[in-house]
C-alpha cells in the first residue's frame, strides 16, 4: 500500500486512532522512559517542550479510546502511559535544593512551633521520669537493676567504685568496647525517638510511657554517679550530645502526641483527614528530628571522645541547646501563622 | 436512566480507584494488593541483609580473617548498618524520583500521595517511621514469647495481639493502607510499564469471512468481547479450541475446523457491532445486560 489505509477500508475505531496518534504515543513513551531512568536534565529542549503537549494528547486519546473503542490492549496501554507521564510531570519535586532550603527556613521551625503544647507535655513527662528514677535508686539501689535493661548499664551500677565510674566518663574509647557502647547508645536512642513517634498512633499513651521510662533511665544513671561526687561530671558527659538528643526524643514524642490526639479526637474533620493533617505537621517535625539525631550522633561519636574537660562539654551542650531554642522559637518576621 | 450501576459486589472487590488528573481525565489507578506489598517488603528485607553480610565479609577480608581484632568492628557495622538500613533504606529510595524501593520497583509498585499532589519528604518519613510499630514491635514481641519465662506469657501474648492490629491493618481497609499510609496521606499503586500490542482488527486476509446473524452477535457484551481479545492475543491452541467449541455450540453452528479464523471473524463482527452501538451512546457491558 502506498498511502495509509483509505478511511473507507477501516472498520474499527482503534485502527483509526492508532494510525493518527501512535507516533505521538511512541515519542511520549520514549521521553518518559528516559525521565524514569535519568533526570530531567538528560532531555533535550525539544523533548522538554513537547512533553506537556504530548501528555495532554495522550490523555485525550485515552478519553477517546474509552468512549469509542473496544480494544482493551489499547486502553490498557494508554492508561499506563498516561499514569507514568502524570507521575513524571506532577509527581517530581521542585528543585531539590529549593525544597531543602524551604524546609530549614520555614517548614521545620514552623512545625516545631506548631506543636509547642505537646512539646511541653513531653518535657514534663521526661522530667517527671528523671525525678522518679533518681529518687527510686537513691532510696533503694537495688531498683537500678530492675529499671535498666541489662546491656545498657555496662558496669555503671551502684556497686561500681568511684574510680571505675569516673573512667567510663573520660575513657576516650578509641576502639573496642566503648566504641560499641557509644554506637549502641546512639542507635538505641534514635530508635527510641522514632518509636516514641510511631507509638503516638496508638492514641499517644504508649508514647507517654516511653518518655517517662526514658527519663527514669536517665535519673537512675544520675543516681549512680551523684553520690560518688561525680554528678556534675556525669551531667557534662550527658549534656554534650544529650541536649540535642533528648530534645529530639521529646520532639518526636510531641509529634506522636499530635497524631494520637488527632486520631482520638478528630474534631470536625473525618478521622482519616484529621490523621493526614496531623501527619503533615508531625512528618515535618520528624524529618527534623532525624537531622537532630545525626547531629547528636556526630557530637557523641566525635565530640565526646575528643573533648574530655567537663566545662567544655557542658559549654558545647548548652550552646547547642541555645541554638536549637533560638532557631525554633525566636519569632520570625514574615511568618504570621502560629 | 444514565448508565446502569454495576453490581455492587463486583465494584467493592476491585482495587481500581478513581484518580482524576487536573486535566479532568480519570486515570483509574490500580492499588497494590496486600500480597504484592508484603512481597516487596520481603525483597527489600533480603537485599538489606545481603548488604549487611557483604559488608561483614569485606571487613573480614580487610582484617585478614575473623580474628579478635575485627570483632568490635563487626559489632559496630551490624549495629550502625542495621540502624541505617532499617531507618533510611525505605525513606531515601521513596524520596527519589521513582517513589519506590527496589522491592517495590521489582513488583511494579509506587508510593503516591492520595490527593494527587507531590509526594513530600515529610510524608515519606512519616509513613516509614510507623514501620516501627507495624513491623518491629510485633516481631520483637514474637521473639520475646520464645525468650521469656512462663509468668509473663499472658502479658506478652496480649501485647502481641495488640501490635498485630497494626501489622494487619492493611487487610482491614479497602484501600490497603498501612498505619503509615493513613498518617502520611499516601497509598501504593501499580505502575506497570507495558507496550502497545499489535492492532488485532487490522489483521487482514483475503479469505472468505464467516457471516454471523444479528441474533448471534446479540449473545455477548464488552466484557466477553475483551476476554475473547485476550484469548486471541495469547493464541494458546488449547484455549482457542475450547472457546471456539463453546461459542459454536451456543450459536449452533457446524464445526469447520478453522478455530482461530472462526474466533477472529466472530471477534471482528462483534466488535464492529458493539462499536457502532457505542457511537449511538449504547453501551453493553456484559452479556447479562439487555442488547
Amino acid at each position: 500500500m502506498s498511502t495509509p489505509v483509505e478511511s473507507d477500508d477501516i472498520y474499527f475505531n482503534t485502527t483509526r486512532l492508532r494510525l493518527a496518534r501512535e507516533a505521538d504515543w511512541d515519542r511520549l513513551d520514549h521521553i518518559i522512559s528516559q525521565l524514569e531512568k535519568k533526570s530531567a536534565k538528560s532531555l533535550d529542549d525539544d523533548d522538554l517542550l513537547a512533553l506537556p503537549v504530548l501528555y495532554r494528547g495522550a490523555l485525550s486519546s485515552l478519553s477517546v479510546a474509552r468512549e469509542t473503542s473496544l480494544d482493551r490492549s489499547l486502553t490498557r496501554y494508554l492508561e499506563q502511559l498516561c499514569t507514568r507521564a502524570y507521575f513524571q510531570i506532577y509527581g517530581v519535586k521542585v528543585s531539590g535544593w529549593r525544597q531543602v532550603a524551604n524546609f530549614f527556613a520555614e517548614g521545620w521551625p514552623g512545625a516545631v512551633r506548631n506543636i509547642w503544647r505537646e512539646t511541653l507535655v513531653a518535657l514534663l513527662l521526661t522530667v517527671l521520669g528523671t525525678l522518679l528514677g533518681y529518687l527510686l535508686v537513691r532510696g533503694d539501689p537495688s531498683w537500678f537493676f530492675d529499671l535498666m535493661p541489662g546491656g545498657m548499664a555496662q558496669g555503671r551500677d551502684p556497686a561500681a567504685s568511684a574510680q571505675a565510674l569516673s573512667q567510663t566518663l573520660y575513657d576516650p574509647g578509641k576502639e573496642g568496647f566503648l566504641g560499641i557502647f557509644a554506637t549502641a547508645l546512639f542507635t538505641h536512642n534514635s530508635q527510641t525517638a522514632l518509636f516514641a513517634f510511631a507509638l503516638g498512633f496508638a492514641f499517644g499513651l504508649p508514647t507517654a510511657m516511653l518518655l517517662i521510662y526514658n527519663g527514669v533511665m536517665l535519673g537512675a544513671l544520675f543516681a549512680v554517679f551523684a553520690p560518688k561526687g561525680l554528678g556534675a561530671s556525669f551531667a557534662a558527659w550527658i549534656m554534650i550530645h544529650g541536649t540535642t538528643e533528648l530534645f529530639a526524643i521529646m520532639l518526636a514524642g510531641a509529634a506522636g502526641f499530635r497524631i494520637g490526639t488527632a486520631v482520638a479526637f478528630p474534631g470536625p474533620l473525618a478521622r482519616l483527614d484529621a490523621a493526614v493533617q496531623a501527619g503533615r505537621t508531625a512528618g515535618l517535625v520528624m524529618l527534623g528530628v532525624v537531622t537532630m539525631l545525626l547531629v547528636a550522633g556526630i557530637l557523641e561519636g566525635v565530640g565526646r571522645q575528643t573533648i574530655l574537660v567537663d566545662w567544655q562539654r557542658a559549654a558545647i551542650g548548652s550552646a547547642m541547646l541555645f541554638c536549637w531554642l533560638t532557631y525554633f522559637y525566636l519569632p520570625r518576621r514574615h511568618t504570621h501563622d502560629r | 436512566m444514565i448508565g446502569k450501576a454495576k453490581s455492587p459486589r463486583r465494584k467493592r472487590r476491585t482495587l481500581k480507584r478513581n484518580f482524576v488528573t487536573p486535566e479532568g481525565v480519570d486515570l483509574q489507578l490500580t492499588l497494590g494488593s496486600a500480597g504484592e506489598r508484603a512481597g516487596a517488603f520481603l525483597i527489600d528485607l533480603i537485599i538489606m541483609f545481603a548488604i549487611l553480610i557483604a559488608a561483614s565479609l569485606i571487613t573480614a577480608a580487610l582484617f585478614n580473617g575473623f580474628g579478635s581484632d575485627a570483632d568490635p568492628v563487626f559489632a559496630i557495622i551490624w549495629l550502625l548498618g542495621f540502624f541505617m538500613l532499617r531507618n533510611f533504606w525505605f525513606t531515601l529510595f521513596e524520596m527519589g524520583g521513582r517513589g519506590a524501593t527496589p522491592g517495590k520497583r521489582l513488583l511494579g509498585l509506587r508510593v503516591v500521595a492520595r490527593d494527587g499532589a507531590r509526594l513530600s519528604g515529610a510524608a515519606v518519613v512519616t509513613r516509614n517511621a510507623l514501620r516501627e510499630i507495624e513491623i518491629f514491635l510485633p516481631f520483637s514481641l514474637l521473639a520475646a514469647t520464645g525468650a521469656e519465662g512462663s509468668n509473663t506469657d499472658a502479658y506478652i501474648w496480649a501485647a502481641l495481639l495488640w501490635s498485630g492490629l497494626f501489622l494487619f491493618l492493611p487487610l482491614f481497609n479497602r484501600d490497603r493502607l498501612r498505619a503509615g499510609d493513613m498518617l502520611a496521606g499516601t497509598w501504593v499503586v501499580q505502575v506497570v510499564k507495558n507496550d502497545l500490542a499489535f492492532d488485532l482488527t487490522a489483521a487482514t486476509n483475503e479469505r472468505q469471512r464467516t457471516h454471523f446473524t444479528d441474533q448471534a452477535l446479540d449473545l455477548y457484551g464488552e466484557f466477553e468481547l475483551q476476554t475473547l481479545e485476550d484469548v486471541l492475543r495469547r493464541n494458546d491452541p488449547e484455549a482457542i479450541r475450547i472457546v471456539a467449541k463453546t461459542i459454536r455450540s451456543k450459536l449452533s453452528m457446524p464445526d469447520e475446523g478453522d478455530d482461530y479464523d472462526f474466533l477472529f471473524d466472530y471477534y471482528a463482527a462483534l466488535c464492529a457491532r458493539l462499536e457502532k452501538g457505542l457511537m449511538l451512546g449504547k453501551r453493553r457491558t456484559d452479556k447479562f445486560e439487555n442488547a
